[in-house]
């Protein structure tokens, strides 16, 4: 099997290049991720991250034949050679296929996305129906691989100032979850022109999520519940 | 160049549910704490964990947290200090409380409360009915309850030092441990970090067999370098096998899904577990169902063209409950087998799981050593979690106790470290001898040449244990064990790294860490050797009985010579009354 690889070595002094490797050994059932760690055996130098291997770390988020996904849940099977492997886009590439993740750990701090309560609290849990717990499905499972922010063309643009899907994400959580105290501050700190309202609905976000999450209607969530908040 | 040096109050090193419970109950306190971890936070290995976290909250069915205890000892073989588990089981439910308080979505019941299955090895009442006793967030709560306990981390301003990889401790003549030096991955620049206390959350050692449920980054890196420091590792001969593995590939399935009405069936179709536990049934101990699919499978009563698995049935559970309680399993079978579970049975076999063995503490967290009558604290050195020993899991680890072992553990250890900053205010004088050892460890790796690889000296290591330290053991087989390992640990000196680059070298990285697991495998190997006779998880075919008088012990393994040492069980409980020994049935 052949594949296409994004090299980038910031200490060579050279520009980044493609590299083409081939992998002869290509076992049934096998995953992007296993064909990386084989082809890391040839060359050592070939840098990724990775971790559980089973879609629940989001450690190993890459752009694969110019979609985001995981290595570790992507079936070589179901890709078209050469495989074209890149860093996701719109980050900083620190080597290969590693990238500075800082920004868009910045803008999910910045969410607050931890339970903001004032009350006092009960000695034991707080009561929440399973429908008000439903409500948390879809939301609480993202991994932060940041599949989502980096093919979304509004974070590429303002990555400083647009939170990006996956933060937003986060936030629609703790807005959605019936024992946070915090809905007015949230909201308010998710006005003005940039943080929230640069989601144009592109929605490549959804078709990339490999939770199968949906940040854009999380995002439309957030909208509907400014308006409330506002009349 | 000069050594960039950092000091903090405290430093945790690893970033799972063990570090991140112990960094927030220090931040909480105002302690200056870094948090060191060689990936991001929520990428450690507690975002694996599935079914859930025990504690008697009696949300289902009648419950208490004596018979969690009862459960746990039993569980363990009683090979578990009874003084800890109490501490662990009357804990529980309020530490679970408050895991909910800070954010963690639990699954909920129809009344409002806090969701809880069944799991294997729970009892009513001292070994009656099963009871219901594990919380849960569908089959996510590891995720559900690291996510929240970074994002309170996040709340409290904890200091993250996020890719840095702890390369050795820092200790001075008189024993104290000063912190550790650590290497910053992206820019490959080693850092110092001094801090008055170290708590050790690195986590399990999974790396050591060539199947199993396990992160890429489970190497025992902590274990590692506890065993440098000149302190044993306690029971490492008891590596916890996980009846349901995805057959061949390694992948979790949570014992959650025959909590919630799964069960096995060999060739013919039968549900065998009847056979080994007619009571628990399907929800015996783990070491019990793995043994039992072991069993079955020698037999010749596996499934498969090769009959080298059994299949776990899902399918009558119906959609519904898969979707709601199992959602993550069911999404892992049909990436990684392209079945659906609620049409096809899963082929499962027994996998490389957990580490009951480790660094051993006491119930505060502190790390002890023998000393000529009884042991001592090492003064300024704490471990928590999958790399600790306290003894709660024993010879055999309940499914539940893990993250309940990371969140009271976690939290213990950060009471006792306050306790200990009070007392000891000052930072300690450098041990540069100390520095200079944990540099020289790190630059070995700059030698050039041709040699062996990291990759392939890791995958024999692998095969190795698996073949010779697995699920059945006998003399001749560990003592070949013990023989190969010890000959593959001489080559690692011939391991020559091709990539000298400084920025993120994972090359670098994987290197330190084989030294790492090679330790540990001559840890378990060795220890599994000299332990003659069946407990828990470690099952010699040659000593098929426990023998509570010679080997009611815990082992403690040294680097130095292997030699082996052992110390009393605890059987005196904080407050109830012991559960002394008796014979094992489910």
């Amino acid at each position: 099997m052949k594949f296409r690889i994004y090299r980038y070595d910031p200490e060579s002094g050279r520009q980044p290049y493609i590299q083409d490797f081939e992998l002869q050994e290509v076992t049934p059932g096998m995953m992007l991720r296993d064909a990386l760690l084989k082809l890391k055996e040839q060359d050592e130098t070939l840098t990724f991250r990775h971790s559980c291997g089973e879609g629940v770390c989001g450690s190993d988020a890459m752009n694969i034949n110019g979609t985001n996904g995981l290595a570790c849940i992507t079936p070589l099977k179901s890709l078209k050679q050469p495989v074209e492997i890149r860093p996701v886009p719109g980050m900083p590439v620190i080597r290969d296929l590693v990238i500075d993740m800082s920004q868009f750990y910045h803008h999910y701090r910045a969410v607050k996305p931890y339970l903001i309560v004032h009350d006092p609290e009960p000695e034991v849990e707080y009561l929440q129906t399973p429908q008000q717990r439903e409500k948390l499905d879809g939301l609480y499972e993202c991994i932060l691989c940041g599949c989502c922010s980096t093919s979304c063309p509004s974070f590429w643009w303002n990555p400083d100032k647009f939170r990006g899907p996956a933060a937003l994400l986060q936030a629609y959580r703790f807005l959605a979850d019936s024992r946070d105290q915090a809905m007015g501050q949230r909201l308010e700190e998710l006005e003005g022109p940039y943080r929230l309202f640069r989601c144009h609905t592109i929605m490549n976000c959804v078709d990339v999520c490999p939770k199968g999450l949906n940040p854009t209607r999380a995002i439309n969530n957030i909208k509907k519940l400014m308006v409330k908040d506002m009349v | 160049m000069t050594l960039e040096r950092r000091k903090f109050d405290t430093l945790v090193i690893g970033a799972g549910g063990g570090g991140l419970r112990a960094s927030l109950q220090l931040s909480s306190a105002d302690a200056n704490v870094a948090v060191v971890s060689k990936v991001f936070p929520t990428r450690s290995h507690t975002v694996a964990a599935q079914g859930g976290i025990n504690a008697a909250l009696a949300n289902v069915l009648p419950d208490n947290w004596h018979w969690h205890m009862y459960d746990t000892i039993k569980g363990s073989d009683y090979l578990g200090d009874q003084d800890a588990i109490e501490y662990m089981c009357r804990s529980a439910s309020h530490l679970v409380y408050e895991l909910e308080h800070a954010g963690v979505p639990f699954s909920r019941l129809d009344n409002g409360k806090i969701y809880q299955r069944p799991f294997g090895g729970q009892s009513q009442n001292f070994g009656g009915d099963q009871a219901a006793r594990t919380c849960a967030a569908a089959d996510r709560t590891g995720h559900a309850i690291l996510h929240s306990l970074y994002q309170q981390n996040i709340r409290a301003k904890t200091h993250f030092f996020d890719e840095y990889f702890a390369i050795d401790l820092i200790k001075d003549q008189e024993g104290f441990i000063l912190g550790a030096l650590v290497l910053n991955i992206e820019t490959g620049e080693p850092l110092l970090l001094e801090a008055k206390t170290t708590l050790l959350a690195t986590g399990g050692a999974g790396q050591l067999f060539r199947t199993n449920t396990n992160a890429h980054i489970n190497t025992g890196d902590g274990l590692g370098m506890a065993l440098r420091a000149g302190i044993p590792l306690q029971d490492m001969e008891f590596f916890q096998f996980h009846p349901t593995g995805i057959a061949g590939k390694g992948m979790l399935i949570t014992e959650g899904a025959r909590g919630e009405g799964g069960y096995l069936v060999n060739k013919d179709g039968e549900r065998f577990m009847e056979r080994y536990a007619p009571h628990a049934k399907d929800l015996a101990s783990r070491d019990v169902v793995s043994r039992a699919i072991a069993t079955e499978v020698r037999e010749g009563r596996g499934c498969g063209e090769n009959g080298d698995y059994v299949l776990l049935k899902l399918d009558h559970l119906g959609q519904e409950v898969l979707k709601k309680r199992l959602p993550g399993i069911s999404d892992t079978i049909k990436t990684f087998l392209h079945i659906d579970p609620a049409m096809e049975p899963v082929p499962v076999f027994p996998t490389a799981h957990y580490t009951m063995g480790g660094i051993p503490t006491n119930r505060h967290g502190q790390v002890v050593v023998p000393v000529e009558t009884g042991e001592e604290e090492i003064p300024g050195l704490y471990a928590a979690g999958e790399c600790a020993c306290v003894s709660v899991h024993g010879a055999n680890r309940l499914g539940g106790n893990s993250l309940l072992d990371i969140v009271v553990f976690g939290r213990a250890a950060g009471n006792d470290i306050i306790k200990f900053l009070k007392e000891n205010r000052y930072h300690r004088p450098l041990d540069q001898d100390s520095v200079d050892k944990a540099m020289a460890r790190l630059h070995r790796w700059d030698a050039k040449g041709e040699g062996e690889t990291v990759a392939g000296l890791r995958a024999e290591m692998q095969a190795t244990m698996e073949k010779y330290c697995g699920v059945f053991r006998t003399e001749e087989v560990l003592a070949e064990g013990v023989e190969k390992i010890i000959k593959l640990e001489q080559r690692m000196k011939d391991v020559r790294l091709q990539d000298h680059g400084r920025i993120f070298n994972t090359a670098r990285i994987e290197a330190l860490e084989l030294e790492n697991l090679m330790d540990l495998a001559l840890a378990t190997v060795v220890s599994a050797q000299a332990r003659k006779e069946s407990r828990g998880a470690h099952s010699r075919m040659d000593y098929p009985k426990r023998d509570d008088v010679q080997w009611l012990k815990h082992s403690l393994f040294f680097k130095e010579d292997r030699r082996l040492d052992y110390k009393p069980v605890t059987l005196k409980p904080i407050s109830v009354d012991s559960f002394p020994p008796k014979e094992r049935v489910y």
